[in-house]
């Protein structure tokens, strides 16, 4: 039976290596120079990068993250100072159910408020369908690091007169920064490679653009049209931005772990 | 009255009433900035809540044009005619379901077995590394599986895999039918990849909160070390198990993409695996740019709400067992 629990989780292992290798082996060769400078062929020729779609990615989750961050980090706080209480109670109960909502459903809600009343996809609806996704995930790491600070310290700081704000903010979310940090990177990894909830908000753009009131570009968007587009040139280009995007993910994800790593020794 | 030889810990800056009345009550938080600092988190924290109960209501008032016209029947007529504006769910649940179900099957003795032998039997030196690779899983974006679906596990499943399937299992109205490759087994066995870590990594965070105790009362019987897993060790993390397998189950339902991707788009009820089959989450994916009369717009705002609806139901049962082992604690907040 040891022999058996020990090949699942062989198993389990072997997959991500399979899809790990897929990604180097096929998308690897295509990643040169114009991959990454240049912008999309049109439809059929041979060539163009994926320029556009990485700015794109940039600029609407550096914008999911600048709406997200102090939300999910306030919430968080919030649960760790003050929510022993029944709201506390439930706003912890609410961001774990959010954590498993659709994204697609997240995706759907922005369309309705901030493209229909429009008229028009923009950037920013799909940053704003990130945010909401980032929100629930941040709070959660961020009330799991801030209960991590022993309370000897804040017992030190109140009892030096400092008041309950300046604790707070000023020792015990400053000692927890590298993990609130570290939950931020992986929040923004988690939705950096989000598609659903951009179908109907960013839509997608095969030109170059930075305005953030206009469909705009990710490597999410564009790996799905080009994997489920006719040509072979798409596919391998799928499989480029495919390995691009992965890298993206995983170094964000490895960096947020060895930081906190780094803290924490052995939490867990 | 004699003075202390120590000085008085200095009043805070923005008070001028004398002596103990502002430090006590900066002791019990109710100076002015303590309130605002304390105001400001709540209605940050408040903004869940209130947008959980805004997604109900925006999804019911977008969703209320096709309820009052087709009422129940939505849900079990199997008719999607956007030109006879006749809409009805039935195959898209049926398939949303069928291919979590699909996923499970796979998935829970996969996940399970990775988190025992993560937490009972790996040599210590092993427990971390394998732990992080099999989360790695789930930081893989849903649209590279897609890719990784289409391009790798399709044209396996159809040389390698599918053939023998049929041949043992052909008789059965399981694997009935030509494989095409867009199927409900490439959907089931993507999700079951896609929910492998999030199972694994909430199985192994309860079965770490059993006692030692527990295993050692079993092992003290003379159980062996399985033995001691079998009997003590899962009974008392039951609770907690179930809820991480129904997290899975939650997180089935809802994805999106990859399913999208390889599961055959087809609005259709059928018992075979080999068959194409539709989502309700790729339906909205797929249909939802191109709706062009309202009452199909509202239909499809209806499978969301129903999609909505029921993970909602599935993630807060599953968070309601896992609460009940790990009181309050974020459990698997690393994977999810």
């Amino acid at each position: 039976m040891t022999a058996l629990v020990a090949l699942m989780a062989f198993t389990a292992v072997l997959a991500l290596v399979l899809i790990l290798g897929d990604l180097i082996a096929k998308g690897a060769s295509s990643l040169d120079w114009n991959f990454f400078v240049r912008n999309p062929a049109p439809a059929g020729e041979t060539g163009g990068g994926v320029a556009n779609a990485i700015v794109g990615t940039g600029i609407i989750v550096g914008l999911a993250a600048l709406i997200g961050l102090p939300i999910g980090i306030g919430a968080g706080l919030y649960l760790a100072e003050y929510g022993s209480g029944r709201l506390g109670f439930l706003v912890r109960f609410v961001a774990d159910v959010l954590n498993g909502t659709p994204s697609i459903v997240i995706g759907i809600l922005a369309w309705t408020w901030m493209v229909k009343p429009v008229g028009r996809f923009s950037a920013l609806a799909g940053s704003v369908a990130l945010a909401v996704l980032m929100i629930p995930m941040i709070a959660r790491t961020t009330e799991e690091m801030v209960r991590l600070v022993p309370h000897s310290l804040r017992e030190a700081a109140l009892a030096l007169g400092y008041p309950r704000w300046r604790t707070s903010l000023r020792v015990v979310a400053r000692t927890a920064l590298s993990g609130i940090v570290t939950g931020c990177l992986v929040g923004i990894a988690r939705v950096a490679g989000e598609t659903a909830p951009l179908l109907f908000t960013a839509l997608g753009n095969l030109n170059f653009t930075t305005k953030v009131t206009q469909p705009m570009q990710t490597l999410s968007l564009q790996i799905y049209v080009y994997a489920t587009g006719p040509f072979d040139e798409w596919h391998r280009l799928a499989w480029a931005a495919a390995l691009v995007l992965v890298a993206l993910v995983l170094v964000l994800s490895m960096v947020a772990r060895w930081v906190t790593r780094q803290r924490y020794g052995g939490v867990r | 009255m004699t003075t202390l030889p120590i000085e008085p810990a200095p009043a805070p800056p923005n008070t001028e009433t004398p002596s103990t009345e502002p430090r006590r009550a900066s002791l019990r938080g109710v100076n002015a900035s303590d309130r605002i600092y304390k105001g400001v988190l709540t209605v940050l924290a408040l903004a869940l809540p209130l947008l959980i109960v805004a997604l109900f209501v925006q999804l019911f008032v977008s969703a209320l044009p096709a309820i009052k016209r087709f009422g129940f029947s939505f849900l079990w007529t199997s008719t999607w005619d956007p030109v006879a504006e006749i809409y009805g769910a039935a195959p898209m649940i049926f398939g949303t379901l069928a291919s979590s179900l699909i996923a499970l099957l796979i998935a829970v003795p996969l996940a399970l077995g990775v988190a025992i032998f993560l937490t009972e039997f790996a040599p210590r030196w092993v427990r971390q590394p394998v732990a992080f690779l099999v989360e790695l899983l789930a930081a893989i974006p849903s649209v590279v599986y897609g890719l990784w679906g289409v391009f790798v596990l399709i044209p396996f499943l159809r040389s390698y895999a599918v053939p023998p399937l049929k041949a043992v299992l052909g008789w059965t109205p399981f694997f009935q039918g030509v494989f095409y490759g867009n199927s409900l087994l490439a959907g089931g066995i993507i999700l079951a990849i896609m929910i492998v870590p999030y199972i694994a990594a909430v199985s192994r965070e309860v079965l770490l909160a059993v006692p030692g105790s527990q295993r050692e009362a079993a092992l003290a019987m003379g159980a062996t070390r399985w033995e001691a897993v079998w009997t003590a060790v899962l009974p008392y993390g039951r609770a907690g198990l179930i809820g991480a397998v129904i997290l899975g189950l939650g997180r089935a339902l809802g994805e999106t993409m990859a399913v999208t991707m390889v599961i055959g788009n087809r609005h259709d009820i059928g018992l075979s695996a080999l068959q194409p089959a539709y989502t309700m989450a790729a339906a909205i994916a797929n249909e939802f740019s191109e709706a062009t009369t309202d009452t199909y717009l509202s239909a499809l705002f209806e499978v969301g709400l129903i999609l909505f609806v029921i993970t909602v139901l599935v993630n807060a049962f599953a968070r309601l067992l896992i609460w009940r082992v790990a009181r309050g604690a974020a459990v698997g907040s690393r994977a999810l």
